[in-house]
């Protein structure tokens, strides 16, 4: 299967500090990668890498003609500036020349109204929040999906809504999603393969094989209660 | 009324339309002391071109675009210490350019006085207002989306260092068509007070932007008559107007 993403020696220094070393995997094209680890063990760190934000060493090679969308931890952005989460979609629409209609159905897709995204940004609460930015992540029309904690603060229907969102969009569009999740049993529900990052080891591989309860307390420096066979 | 004065009005018109609606971005974009530092590099260009004996605004525009280099390839090494070296840089640079000046020259260069428009300074004023106007209605949603999340921006596409230094330049343009009004020392605040006024009343980016020009202009416009009355600088003037609708606004929105 054609690789998405190749990753070989990649390291990452912030401010000196090395917050990933020689870190290699293969990604194929269509593939659900969870990115786990603890607190400060470099995830959003390697997503700012692969879209390119922040240096590297090593090598980071995606294929060619791929589209971003991505879903940030965090904004730059006070939330009392009079911004909709409307104007920041049809910015986006613009950019990429896409036709007006393709924000309401961007908006239906991730399950959320068009009248509370026509709200002040400040206004929106931290779920509805995330689900305008994976509403502003999938337009466009993205092969890869990069999404930090796309479900923190959303509700249960949300999440169930969203996983069906990137479901649809890897059986229909053969894309791939790059996912930072700290749920382990939703990760090991849909990944197919398996990124953990943690301060000495790491890990990469299908979540049935790589998910051992030894890798977990190494990764996490604790005992982790996790069976990968029951998924909870 | 005399074609200077009906020339004077389109100029103020021009550049406080073109000074509101960047200060919108320059607000959302949380650059207010940058901005405002930046306008003060405009006095030694002015010092030195009377100096020189060449036309004063050359002088602020060519000061302008070096601050704005200089601010930019700062903010490219990293945000933390913009801020700090803006403060120190366009300090210094306001101080030497006191020195280089005195008199009713220095007054006029840090307060505004308009003098008499040629018509090439009209013309070139006129365009470059125009320039800032269109390049912020063409470029409105990458600067928007850079300022909600330059890493969204990036995963875009976006060239940010490049949008970056093109926003920068039209600021520098905004001031310089601006300055012989408003002054070095207050044609920041023309950019900053009007959107911040904005931003308290409005609840989307069409509407902060509508509110924000209609308010640099209505001050710009109300100021230089009081100004002109009084036979006094017109910047002050100018200022004290956009103050006094943002207190208007701020007082209202405190009783909501």
């Amino acid at each position: 299967m054609e690789n998405i993403l190749e990753v070989e020696g990649l390291g990452i220094r912030l401010g000196g500090a090395p917050i990933l070393r020689d870190l290699t995997f293969h990604l194929p094209r269509g593939s659900t990668l969870a990115v786990i680890g603890p607190n400060g063990s470099g995830k959003t760190v390697l997503f700012r890498a692969l879209i390119g934000a922040i240096p590297h060493e090593g090598t980071l090679r995606w294929a060619s003609g791929t589209r971003f969308g991505y879903v940030p931890q965090k904004l730059d952005i006070e939330r009392d500036l009079p911004l909709t989460g409307t104007d920041l979609l049809a910015a986006r629409a613009r950019i990429a020349r896409l036709p007006a209609q393709d924000v309401p159905a961007a908006l239906r897709r991730v399950g959320l109204d068009e009248d509370v995204a026509a709200r002040p940004m400040g206004a929106l609460s931290g779920g509805q929040f995330r689900l305008v930015l994976c509403a502003l992540a999938l337009l466009g029309n993205p092969n890869v999906l990069l999404l930090d904690e796309p479900t923190a603060g959303v509700d249960e229907s949300g999440q169930e809504r969203l996983r069906g969102v990137l479901g649809a969009i890897r059986g229909e569009e053969q894309a791939t999603a790059l996912v930072i999740s700290h749920e382990l049993s939703v990760v090991v529900g849909y990944a197919t393969h398996v990124l953990c990052l943690g301060r000495k080891t790491t890990c990469f591989g299908p979540p049935r094989e790589v998910l051992t309860p030894e890798m977990l307390d190494e990764l996490y420096g604790t005992h982790v209660n996790f069976d990968v066979h029951d998924g909870h | 009324m005399s074609t200077t004065v009906i020339e004077s009005a389109i100029m103020l018109v021009a550049a406080s339309a073109a000074a509101g609606l960047l200060g919108s971005f320059v607000v959302l974009r949380r650059m207010v002391l940058a901005a405002d530092a930046l306008s003060h590099v405009a006095l030694p260009g002015i010092g030195l071109a009377l100096l020189l004996n060449i036309n004063p605004l050359a002088g602020a525009m060519f000061a302008l675009l070096a601050g704005t280099l200089l601010i930019w390839g700062i903010e490219r090494r990293g945000r933390l210490s913009t801020e700090t070296i803006v403060g120190v840089v366009f300090s210094a640079a306001l101080a030497l350019g006191s020195l280089m000046t005195s008199g009713d020259e220095l007054i006029h260069a840090l307060l505004g006085r308009p003098t008499e428009l040629a018509r090439w300074e009209l013309a070139i004023g006129l365009g470059a207002a125009a320039g800032v106007i269109v390049f912020l209605t063409i470029r409105r949603d990458q600067i928007l989306v850079s300022i909600v999340s330059r890493d969204i921006a990036r995963s875009m596409g976006i060239q940010l260092a490049w949008l970056d230094l093109q926003f920068m330049l039209a600021f520098a343009v905004t001031v310089g068509i601006g300055i012989r009004y408003l002054g070095v020392l207050l044609m920041g605040s023309l950019v900053i007070i009007p959107a911040a006024t904005a931003k308290l009343v409005a609840s989307s980016l069409r509407r902060m932007m509508f509110v924000s020009v209609s308010v640099a202009v209505l001050s710009t416009v109300v100021g230089a008559f009081i100004g002109a009355a009084l036979g006094r600088e017109t910047g002050p003037p100018i200022v004290l107007v956009a103050a006094t609708l943002f207190l208007v606004a701020l007082l209202r929105k405190a009783k909501r």
